[in-house]
């Protein structure tokens, strides 16, 4: 008994230091002595929702008359292919994620112009062959190309929509008219900070062979001495185009070219008049499907609408952070004058124990991370309400076995033992309610609810430890320290 | 102390909340057909809200309407029916038909050069209106989800006592009180205060019937244990004795909650505040369900007093088993 009781002490302590140590800091890195390589480099920032920190929202529905019929392994690539997007447009800290059969939530936090990013994500992506000549740029630059220019004055996005216009890049005529772009542009004064964005890059034009809408077929292959490589045909327009070019510029490099931004650029090894040919390159079996993904699906394999938007500013946001954090403190206050004036010595180490939760609760939050939200800082204020009601079972109980005569180590053993069940079931049934919850936000992308059941159940789970282990722990520490049996009013007798 | 002798009078309390709350939502409903009981926000029945603040003169209420009417909401309608209220003394809030992102650009900048000085948008949501009747549906299936597992658990957590299904349904009678008593007030709010129903508002009510499911079941424990320890006892006074056991600790948690909830409907600003009356309201009664109705149903139950209930002349609602 008291060997367990010590095992549990040191791993309190151990616990609570790391959490303070997580806690107090911002980031930690811990790097090998020997090389100064980084072993450990965690962002340990408190992680913001959108809804304290600011930030646009968005849910993307597939634009299908039928939710049924859309390919799940279709929406995920839809998936990908937007996170890329958003990433290329220079927004950080994009998460998008799949809900249910047909949607993807998008959350961007902290960017100040939703207009562009949500007109950007709903475009068409451009894949485009470009010609780079004998100076080849690094993969994941942003290039200029001179497809779909019609004037000087038009904006680079724009120009997505014309993929499906034509198949022949150079006729330039053709291109769709670019019905959002200048009312896009012109909405508000931050709109040229996008476009600028897409330009730091050279201000080489390059010229474009021909868009993704030329390729047939695309597959991933080994070569005949095990490399991996893509392999693809062309659609007859398109065959005659590359024929020409490939012929005249052996030995130059041929960029591949998404949404302007360079995704790979191989050797042009020899003329590819079939309208057969292969890329090779350093791939990896990922990176060669994650490359032959791009070039067949240039374009979203399910097209997508903006069903529901939310932007939040980020004065909001701070106010609310501001307000939550003082009421959460006055309340957590008052709690601990209750539970120390009512129980007395067991309420004061309840009181530590509830200490320890949120120090534990915090560093959870900052090392999964989950994103606080305000639903969430609910969630868990009522976890506090529970991890206290568990040690008010607990001390409930050991004052009725004190009352009926046991000593007090038979009647905190007693007390711990018997309201465990009451826990146990109340607990569960609460464990149960955040499962139907995270299923139905998760299934219908309302991260609202979502959030408040995963801080809920967390504070269920560590609440259970801090109430029941630390507890009686602490409690039995200063059983150990002090004579207790000659004060029976320490236990609000 | 005897609480269950006087069943039927908590009942009745239970009766004056919930159905002054039940007339407020008919009204409703005659009122709006298109809503159904309470007033939803644009969470659920679609549309835009828009928050902005302005940094130069304060601009009327018929001036906005008539940037508004200037621009078509998503199915192509004009927004001439735009619902605008001061928000603070810089601020207005607006909500209007479903607009999307870039409308909502073009009003800003339209308000920027009619009115001067610098637009700051505080907050923006929109929300298709098929979007929102289908997270209402699902939101009602959830609970039903959530119902049902609770009963099993209930059921299977109390298979050593006799009849463990009363224990279940007992619970999940006392969780829809405290579902019918959050919506009733919400009702009243709607109905006075013109508050609107939003997802916040669903996840106080997740919160309540989670709550409410707990505290039961704390009860119902203490019932369980005693049922194995004073086996000669009648089942009125064990349930009694065990009400009474646990009426110490049910107060303590309800008082703990009660307090930071209070701090935050004081002390946490004006975004959680409808979410936090309406917690407070619930788990106020999540604790007085636990005590005054799920356990004297299990006697009802247990006597089967039903079968008195159209002979006498008063206690006689069969809506008494709330």
């Amino acid at each position: 008994m008291s060997r367990s009781r010590n095992f549990w002490l040191v791993v309190i302590i151990l616990l609570i230091a790391f959490s303070l140590w997580v806690d107090l800091s911002k980031n930690i890195s811990i790097a090998d002595p020997t090389n100064d390589k980084l072993l450990v480099n965690l962002n340990t920032d408190i992680h913001l929702g959108l809804d304290l920190r600011g930030g646009l929202q968005t849910l993307l529905q597939a634009d299908v008359p039928n939710c049924a019929s859309v390919d799940p392994a279709e929406l995920n690539v839809t998936r990908q292919i937007l996170e890329s997007r958003a990433n290329a447009l220079g927004v950080s800290e994009v998460t998008m994620q799949v809900a249910g059969n047909c949607r993807i939530v998008a959350e961007f936090p902290g960017i100040n112009n939703p207009e562009q990013v949500v007109a950007a994500l709903q475009q068409t992506g451009l894949l485009e062959f470009v010609d780079m000549g004998s100076n080849p740029v690094p993969v994941g630059t942003v290039i200029k190309t001179d497809y779909g220019q019609t004037s000087a004055a038009q904006k680079p996005v724009a120009n997505g929509t014309a993929q499906s216009a034509t198949t022949n890049p150079n006729l330039t005529a053709t291109v769709q008219p670019a019905m959002t772009a200048t009312p896009l542009a012109n909405a508000t004064p931050s709109a040229t900070a996008q476009s600028s964005a897409t330009t730091t890059a050279p201000v080489t034009i390059y010229h474009t062979v021909m868009t993704g809408a030329a390729l047939d077929t695309v597959a991933v292959q080994t070569s005949s001495v095990g490399q991996y490589e893509i392999a693809f045909t062309l659609k007859s327009s398109g065959t005659q185009v590359f024929s020409d070019y490939t012929t005249a510029n052996v030995g130059k490099y041929l960029a591949i070219v998404l949404d302007k931004k360079v995704i790979s650029v191989p050797v042009i090894n020899s003329a590819i008049t079939g309208g057969q040919g292969v890329i090779q390159g350093n791939f990896t079996v990922d990176t060669a499907n994650a490359l032959a993904v791009q070039l067949r699906y240039g374009s979203l394999p399910v097209p997508v609408k903006v069903v529901e938007s939310e932007t939040v500013g980020p004065t909001l946001g701070a106010e609310s952070v501001r307000k939550s954090l003082l009421a959460g403190a006055i309340g957590l206050t008052v709690v601990i004058l209750f539970m120390g004036l009512y129980y007395r010595l067991p309420g004061i180490l309840a009181d530590l124990a509830l200490v320890t939760y949120t120090l534990i609760s915090l560093m959870l939050f900052k090392v999964i991370p989950i994103f606080l939200t305000l639903p969430g800082i609910a969630g868990f204020i009522l976890s506090i309400g529970m991890a206290v009601d568990a040690n008010v079972l607990i001390f409930e109980r050991l004052k009725e076995e004190l009352r009926s005569g046991r000593t007090l180590r038979q009647a905190i053993d007693l007390g711990w033992s018997r309201a465990w069940p009451s826990i146990r079931d109340s607990n569960s049934s609460t464990l149960i309610t955040c499962f139907i919850l995270y299923i139905f936000g998760n299934t219908f992308g309302a991260s609202i609810v979502k959030g408040f059941s995963i801080n809920l159940a967390l504070g269920v789970v560590i609440s259970l430890f801090t109430a029941i282990i630390v507890t009686r722990t602490y409690l039995h520490l200063v059983l150990d320290n002090l004579k207790l049996d000659e004060h029976p009013n320490w236990f609000g007798l | 102390m005897n609480i269950i002798k006087n069943r039927y009078l908590y009942f009745l309390i239970s009766l004056l909340v919930i159905v002054p709350g039940i007339i407020f939502m008919a009204i409703h409903w005659v009122n709006n057909p298109n809503e159904g009981p309470l007033a939803l926000s644009i969470d659920f029945r679609g549309g835009s809200l828009l928050e902005v603040q302005f940094s130069g003169t304060l601009p009327s209420i018929n001036d906005i309407q008539a940037v508004y009417n200037q621009y078509l909401s998503t199915t192509g309608q004009v927004l001439s029916d735009a619902i605008i209220q001061p928000l603070g003394t810089d601020s207005y809030s607006i909500t209007s038909k479903q607009i999307d992102d870039a409308t909502k650009g073009k009003i800003v900048a339209a308000m920027q050069s009619k009115f001067g000085g610098t637009v700051t948008v505080l907050n923006f949501t929109s929300v298709s209106a098929s979007v929102g009747a289908e997270v209402t549906t699902a939101a009602g299936w959830a609970i039903l989800a959530a119902a049902i597992f609770i009963i099993l658990y209930v059921w299977w957590a109390f298979r050593s006592v006799e009849h463990p299904v009363r224990y279940g349904t007992a619970a999940i009678i006392a969780m829809f009180h405290d579902i019918f008593v959050v919506l009733g007030v919400e009702a009243m709010l709607g109905y006075f205060l013109h508050w609107e129903a939003d997802s916040l508002f669903l996840t106080a009510l997740l919160t309540v019937i989670g709550f409410s499911v707990h505290d039961t079941i704390v009860v119902f424990d203490r019932i369980r244990e005693n049922a194995n320890i004073y086996r000669r006892v009648d089942y009125e006074t064990l349930v009694n004795h065990s009400v009474v056991q646990t009426l110490d600790r049910s107060i303590n948690t309800q008082l703990t909650v009660m307090f930071t909830l209070f701090a935050l409907a004081l002390f946490g600003g004006d975004t959680t505040r409808h979410f936090v009356i309406i917690l407070l309201a619930g788990i106020f009664s999540g604790t007085y369900s636990s005590i005054f109705n799920a356990s004297p149903i299990l006697v009802v139950w247990q006597n089967r007093e039903w079968r008195t209930w159209f002979r006498r002349k008063t206690e006689a609602q069969p809506g008494t088993a709330q």
